[in-house]
């Protein structure tokens, strides 16, 4: 029983730091240029990008085929990475805006 | 710069681009007359006089901004519209090279329909990238697209000129520049097919079809394709917005010329951190915003571009 409940504190202990790099990951959209990038995250964390620019800008991330809303000052979009990889992505507006997300397992 | 300096074709390529001076209270008209690009600056009285067929351009109206750059896009517009119903000769019609709005949204269209239509003119559009970030383009076509083929392009005629007003700001890709893609570039080959080499093309789209700085993504990565199939013709002029500020270049027969936002100006290529609104003392603003009136000065084609800021 003390084994059981150690093991569940132990699952409680590795949840809660697994929802503290969520919300550790962001990128700051401002000057037309994405920050930081590149962004280094676990698999499963969500990337929150927020937009401090005074131009209106869109995550596009071509090999997910994911494009987010247009975003206008201050708002944002967030995306939850389940697999290890490496995701370049760029604005849909301007595409001279590079970015890029390495995924960790 | 004087203001009756004329470039001779030698020094078109020695030059390169050539910035307009519009903010220094002139004005830019150029012409290509019999395969002589000659470019000079003159006095807007002299231009306003010009009789025969014109029409004149506006671009970057980013209804909805609201930030300091300017914070009333509106009344810039307005003020615009106002300046054109003023001229003494009234343009055949409008142009309005994209960014009409800033975020695509329904009020934005509404209000620049609304001041257009006071103009009483026709009014010709292609989008921007700004026009086409709700449905999918969806809310640009159903109120400009009518008639137009795919994302938005087609062509008329008009005072002898052949119009051809181009999309290249749909499904941008990593290179950063704008693109036109096959489908459109095959419409434009067929387009021009049946026309004598002797008429008058103009084209008009959002982002400058040559490349202006590929850092900033000011150019069309497949825009040499689209001109190459405008070599037969003596006389083309590419009228291009996006970039909010005027430049032009003259490369053989073919004259590029870009025009002022009615919104708000962005810097020079290269010459700030990023291409964002440039903020520029509220009493000077209206020096950097403008409209551009384009005339068909003679039956030989030449056409002649005179930018005029709103004020100053």
């Amino acid at each position: 029983m003390r084994s059981a409940l150690g093991a569940s504190v132990v699952v409680l202990i590795s949840t809660r730091a697994f929802v503290a790099a969520a919300e550790d990951a962001g990128v700051v959209i401002d000057n037309f240029t994405f920050s930081p990038t590149p962004l280094t995250v676990k698999a499963g964390t969500t990337v929150n990008w927020v937009n401090r620019d005074d131009m209106p800008h869109s995550i596009v991330l071509p090999t997910l085929n994911v494009k987010s809303h247009p975003m206008d000052t201050d708002e944002d979009f967030s995306y939850c990475f389940e697999q290890a990889g490496t995701y370049d992505y760029l604005c849909g507006l301007h595409p001279h805006m590079h970015g890029q997300v390495l995924v960790q397992a | 710069m004087s203001n009756d300096s004329i470039i001779e074709p030698g020094d078109m390529q020695r030059r390169g681009f050539l910035k307009c001076m519009t903010w220094a209270g002139t004005a830019m008209v150029w012409t290509v007359a019999g395969g002589v690009p000659r470019s000079r600056l003159i006095g807007n009285a002299k231009a306003a006089t010009n009789d025969g067929f014109s029409f004149v351009q506006i671009s970057d109206s980013h209804l909805g901004f609201d930030k300091p750059a300017n914070p009333n896009v509106t009344a810039t517009l307005q003020d615009a519209l106002n300046n054109i119903a003023a001229m003494p000769k009234q343009p055949a019609f409008l142009i309005h090279t994209g960014d009409i709005t800033h975020l695509s949204k329904p009020a934005q269209f509404d209000t620049a329909q609304q001041l257009m239509g006071t103009t009483k003119l026709a009014v010709h559009t292609v989008p921007g990238e700004h026009d086409i970030l709700e449905e999918e383009g969806k809310s640009y076509l159903n109120r400009f697209g009518k008639g137009a083929k795919g994302d938005g392009w087609y062509s008329f005629d008009a005072g002898g000129v052949h119009f051809i007003g181009l999309v290249n700001v749909v499904n941008l890709q990593g290179n950063g520049l704008g693109a036109l893609g096959h489908e459109q570039l095959d419409w434009l080959a067929d387009d021009v097919k049946q026309l004598t080499a002797s008429t008058p093309i103009v084209v008009f789209a959002h982002v400058p079809l040559w490349t202006v700085y590929a850092d900033w993504g000011w150019g069309t990565s497949d825009g040499a394709q689209a001109l190459s199939y405008l070599k037969k013709f003596g006389s083309v002029t590419v009228l291009n917005g996006h970039i909010h500020q005027t430049m032009q270049k003259v490369e053989g027969h073919v004259a590029f010329h870009t025009v002022c936002s009615t919104a708000f100006p962005q810097p020079a290529p290269g010459s700030a951190k990023s291409p964002g609104p440039m903020l520029v003392p509220a009493a000077e603003l209206k020096q950097h915003l403008g409209i551009a009136r384009v005339s068909l000065v003679s039956s030989n084609a030449p056409l002649a571009i005179v930018d005029t800021p709103l004020a100053g």
